[in-house]
């Protein structure tokens, strides 16, 4: 059938790009294998010169392939699946980008132009290392590749090819039956991007993040050519600038995703050990570690095995990661895994096919690789660093084996589950490795390499240690921290890691001047160790001074399992118009506005004003509504930041989600005084009339002429309501107030006085009285201590990264 | 014996400690039945609305907005009441499959952590073709 309207050309020449790097990738693994094998340097140089061919090749497919795929969403042909899928008319344009790495393949492309990018820079720069590096990077382009290739070998799919068109995806679609199709409704627009993927942080956090796994590779490859050419030691140098490149993409990349989540998430925080977090943060610890060691060798010829051991595990822990967040094996566990697309096999084989060979040549090589019989003293540098470095692995290792759960269900057929409190089941372990490091990243900088001299240690280490006591026992006394969910014990040892977080930030303040005699250029190291206890220090007061502002008042008392630990009343309801104490503020929940691009965000207008009135001010939590054919809305949150803490909050409920018409009716019913009548849910008893009455709702005089009923609501739980509705004559018009009990969804007037004395009542049972929301508000105290270490953890390595790049060039003048 | 000799054993004292640790706090997947059988332990289990009735889910933010309240039934047929002391997740209703984690006292399984319930539903990242194919089939 010849379909009308279809622009087959850009998928045609995304598919030949695919085939084309897939090609190319293997065209130059195959001939840097061979550069890198041979003995003639004239053999090495011309393969050299097909490799580089071939890898070009390979990157103007790659950028190709990622430029197509960006004009068929950003063109909206959604004849494509991707960009029916993914896309929408109604994104914005910044957001076009984001629909790419929705999806599965787009994030495998986008990991493949790293790599193409890293591979560039190392065709310049690479020097005698470039044929075995470049070979392990080709070799991951080609199984890259293969992801996005999207072919059929006798049933087994390779690959998801992200140019399939729709009718491809859905062959037997009744539509695909008229030529036309592509003018039926359902393909005028597509199924627009994730929800929560609207955020700018969408934008950025996933290209950092990817560069971060995609420079892991790098450190990883150098010491694969280490082992492979037998050249166990002339790297380390010259490759640390990428290891430290490496780690502060990674770190950078991570903190971004924790911001993400904490700007649209509703975790609570932004951090939540969920697997997909665990997942890139583990590499990170790892790699951090073999940084540290690499640095350890390059000083002192101690740690050469362990460095080779944590760079090569660092880039096996990301394929490891991608197979955990990608294959669906975590679906269980995790929040925001990804469902496998039937690639589960090629994923563990893409793990397999660097794990293996990589722990083969390391233990294989392992005895030749140099190492020095001699202990290191105890008063040297290296020894702590050292130390420094296991801790990061271990604990990286903890982290993954609780994250592994899964999997090892799935391996030995069990069932296990983590237990009730996730989060505590890592904070309690993590809690020490808190102290451990910040500790030894204090003192160690005052120990120089080999051996230090006791007298030197004690004099330069006395006054940050005295300062660091005297600011963590202000933070500790006037603090109020006080955090006791678990006991006095892990209380104490959040106060014992405040120590030595602030011991960290001021020790390696201090050394700058104090070691360094002030020279900030040499001080990278120092700089990220600030910034990285500045981070400890803002986790530790940010988590444990979490506070729930919308602590619930209405007086309902739930009867709570004594061995919870929760406290569960989080949410607050507020009515619409109607002020509520919530603590600190009197909150008001005032308006809500379905706006924004199709009437798809609902705004809900939340004023906040503290009790003194010193300060007013609205937030906007809002709802989004599901993409993708699916119900139902999204939660996304408002925050107002102060330069010490954030109020955060977000629409728990709210009635306009399942909005539906108010269709009941008021009823008129006739009672006297002490009457019981029954409504739905329990008894309405009429206590007494009052006339004229002045009192906190109302303010009559004797003037006027009211009468106020005085009436108890008794419902089925048990519990009492008061309700008093007003008769009252005005200007010769009889009127009346209606009073509502919010709690039962029951309004009830009163209307008239009827014969016998008896009240003429009008009772209203709803399902919906009035808009309402429940909410939820967090305050996050010094919140921003974490970004400001973030960004100094960031400038640290920078530094660092440039010094060590431009001591390699004077090495070699 | 090196010093670096006892700061692995160290190590690895307090590995084995902190693993097991993590054992103790592990808990099993459980059907109703043997999780009625284990009081008070903290179990997962796998289950459904029970669309038996007619809002299997109950929840009324006015009265109480950190009370959720459901009914389950597994695949062995088993039936219960669940508690949920916090708000009721978005799309509850539409789940195909939940995850708890909690205890059972009595007959109702209570649930005290916010993370809790995990729902499988065709939301959030998961693409779910069958809702894709719907829309292409529909109008």
């Amino acid at each position: 059938m010849n379909y009308i309207g279809e622009h087959l050309l850009p998928g045609q020449l995304g598919r030949f790009f695919i085939l084309l790097s897939l090609v190319a990738s293997i065209v130059a693994c195959i001939s840097y294998f061979k550069s890198a094998s041979t003995s003639q340097l004239e053999e090495a140089l011309s393969w050299r010169k097909l490799a580089r061919i071939a890898f070009i090749t390979d990157c103007i497919a790659v950028f190709s392939v990622f430029g197509i795929l960006y004009y068929i969403v950003s063109a909206h042909l959604f004849e494509y699946f991707y960009a029916w899928n993914h896309s929408s008319l109604s994104l914005s344009s910044d957001y076009l980008l984001s629909c790419i790495w929705e999806g599965q393949e787009g994030s495998f492309l986008l990991w493949t132009v790293w790599h193409c990018v890293l591979g560039l820079i190392l065709i310049f720069k690479a020097k005698q290392w470039e044929a075995p590096v470049m070979t392990v990077l080709s070799f991951a382009q080609f199984c890259l590749a293969t992801m996005i290739i999207g072919i059929y070998v006798f049933d087994l799919k390779i690959g998801s090819n992200p140019f399939l068109l729709v009718r491809d995806h859905f062959q037997d679609a009744p539509i695909f039956k008229t030529p036309d199709y592509l003018s039926l409704p359902q393909m005028q627009d597509g199924q627009g991007l994730n929800q929560l993927l609207q955020n700018y942080w969408m934008v950025i956090h996933p290209p950092i993040l990817f560069l971060g796994f995609a420079s892991t590779i790098v450190p990883f490859a150098f010491a694969i050519a280490g082992l492979w050419k037998k050249n166990y030691s002339g790297w380390t140098k010259f490759a640390f600038p990428w290891t430290l490149f490496s780690a502060c993409i990674l770190g950078t990349g991570i903190i971004m995703g924790a911001a993400w989540a904490y700007e649209s998430l509703t975790f609570g925080g932004y951090w939540a050990w969920d697997p997909v977090e665990n997942a890139s943060l583990v590499p990170w610890l790892i790699l951090i570690a073999g940084l540290h060691t690499q640095l350890i060798y390059n000083a002192t010829g101690y740690s050469l095995r362990p460095t080779y051991l944590f760079l090569l595990l660092t880039f096996c822990f990301i394929l490891y990661s991608t197979y955990l967040t990608r294959s669906g094996d975590l679906q269980d566990t995790s929040v925001h895994a990804f469902t496998g697309a039937g690639m589960n096999w090629q994923l563990r084989i893409f793990l397999l096919a660097f794990v293996v060979p990589a722990l083969f040549l390391y233990f294989k090589r392992y005895k030749s690789i140099p190492s020095i019989a001699k202990e290191e003293s105890s008063y040297s540098r290296e020894f702590w660093m050292f130390i420094g470095s296991l801790v990061f692995f271990l604990s990286g290792i903890f982290i993954i084996i609780s994250t592994s759960l899964p999997v090892f269900n799935k391996i030995f057929n069990t069932k296990f589950a983590l237990g009730d409190d996730v989060e505590f089941t890592y904070n309690r372990v993590q809690i020490f490795v808190a102290i451990v490091i910040g500790i030894i990243t204090a003192v160690t900088q005052y120990l120089k390499y080999k051996n230090t001299s006791r007298n030197y240690l004690v004099k330069k280490i006395v006054i940050p240690t005295v300062l660091a006591i005297v600011i963590s026992v202000c933070i500790s006394l006037f603090g109020a921290i006080d955090y006791n969910k678990y006991g006095v014990g892990y209380l104490s040892a959040i106060h014992v890691a405040i120590f030595a977080a602030v011991y960290s930030i001021v020790a390696n303040a201090s050394y700058i001047w104090l070691g360094l005699n002030g020279k900030i250029k040499a001080a990278g190291g120092s700089v990220a160790h600030i910034g990285f206890g500045l981070m400890l220090l803002g986790i530790l007061i940010s988590s444990s001074k979490k506070e729930v502002l919308s602590v619930n008042t209405t007086g309902i008392n739930l009867k709570f399992d004594p061995k919870s630990k929760e406290r569960s009343m989080e949410n607050i309801t507020l009515i619409k118009g109607m002020a509520t104490d919530m603590g600190k503020y009197m909150t008001t929940y005032q308006s809500n506005d379905s706006s924004a691009r199709n009437g798809s965000v609902m705004y809900f207008k939340i004023n906040f004003t503290s009790k003194d009135s010193s300060e007013s001010f609205n937030l906007f939590p809002n709802l989004i509504r599901n993409t993708k054919g699916q119900e139902g809305f999204s939660n996304n949150p408002d925050k107002r930041h102060y330069w010490n803490r954030d109020i955060f909050s977000y629409i728990s409920y709210a009635d306009d989600m399942d909005r539906s018409e108010d269709t009941s009716k008021f009823r008129s019913v006739l009672a006297g005084v002490n009457d019981t009548l029954y409504y739905g849910n329990g008894l309405i008893i009429v206590n007494k009339v009052e006339v004229n009455p002045n009192n906190g709702k109302y303010q009559f005089t004797s003037a006027d002429t009211a009468l106020m009923a005085d009436i108890t609501v008794i419902s089925k739980e048990g519990n009492q309501y008061r309700a008093r509705p007003v008769y009252y004559v005005k200007n010769n018009q009889p009127q009346y107030i209606i009073d509502t009990v919010y709690a039962q969804n029951l309004a009830i007037g009163f209307s008239r006085i009827a014969e016998d004395k008896k009240l003429e009542l009008q009772v209203k049972e709803s399902s919906r009285m009035l808009p309402f929301v429940a909410l939820k508000v967090y305050e996050f105290p010094h919140i921003n201590v974490l970004w400001a270490g973030t960004i100094i953890m960031v400038v640290g390595f920078v530094m660092s990264m440039l010094r060590r790049a431009r001591q390699n060039k004077l090495l070699k003048v | 014996m090196k010093k670096i000799h006892i700061v692995l054993l160290v190590f690895i004292a307090l590995s084995i400690a902190v693993l097991v640790s993590y054992v103790a706090d592990l808990t099993t997947t459980e059907t109703i039945l043997s999780a009625k059988q284990k009081q008070g332990k903290v179990v997962s289990i796998t289950a459904r609305l029970d669309k038996s009735y007619a809002n299997p889910i109950e929840y009324n933010a006015i009265s109480n907005p950190n009370l959720t309240s459901f009914y389950i039934v597994d695949t062995l047929g088993n039936k219960s009441k669940a508690v949920y002391y916090f708000e009721k997740p978005f799309d509850m209703e539409k789940t195909e499959q939940l995850r708890l984690k909690g205890r059972m006292n009595g007959d109702v399984f209570e649930i005290t952590a916010k993370d809790g319930i995990l729902m499988k539903c065709p939301s959030k990242y998961k693409d779910d073709p069958i809702a894709a194919q719907n829309i292409l089939t529909s109008n």
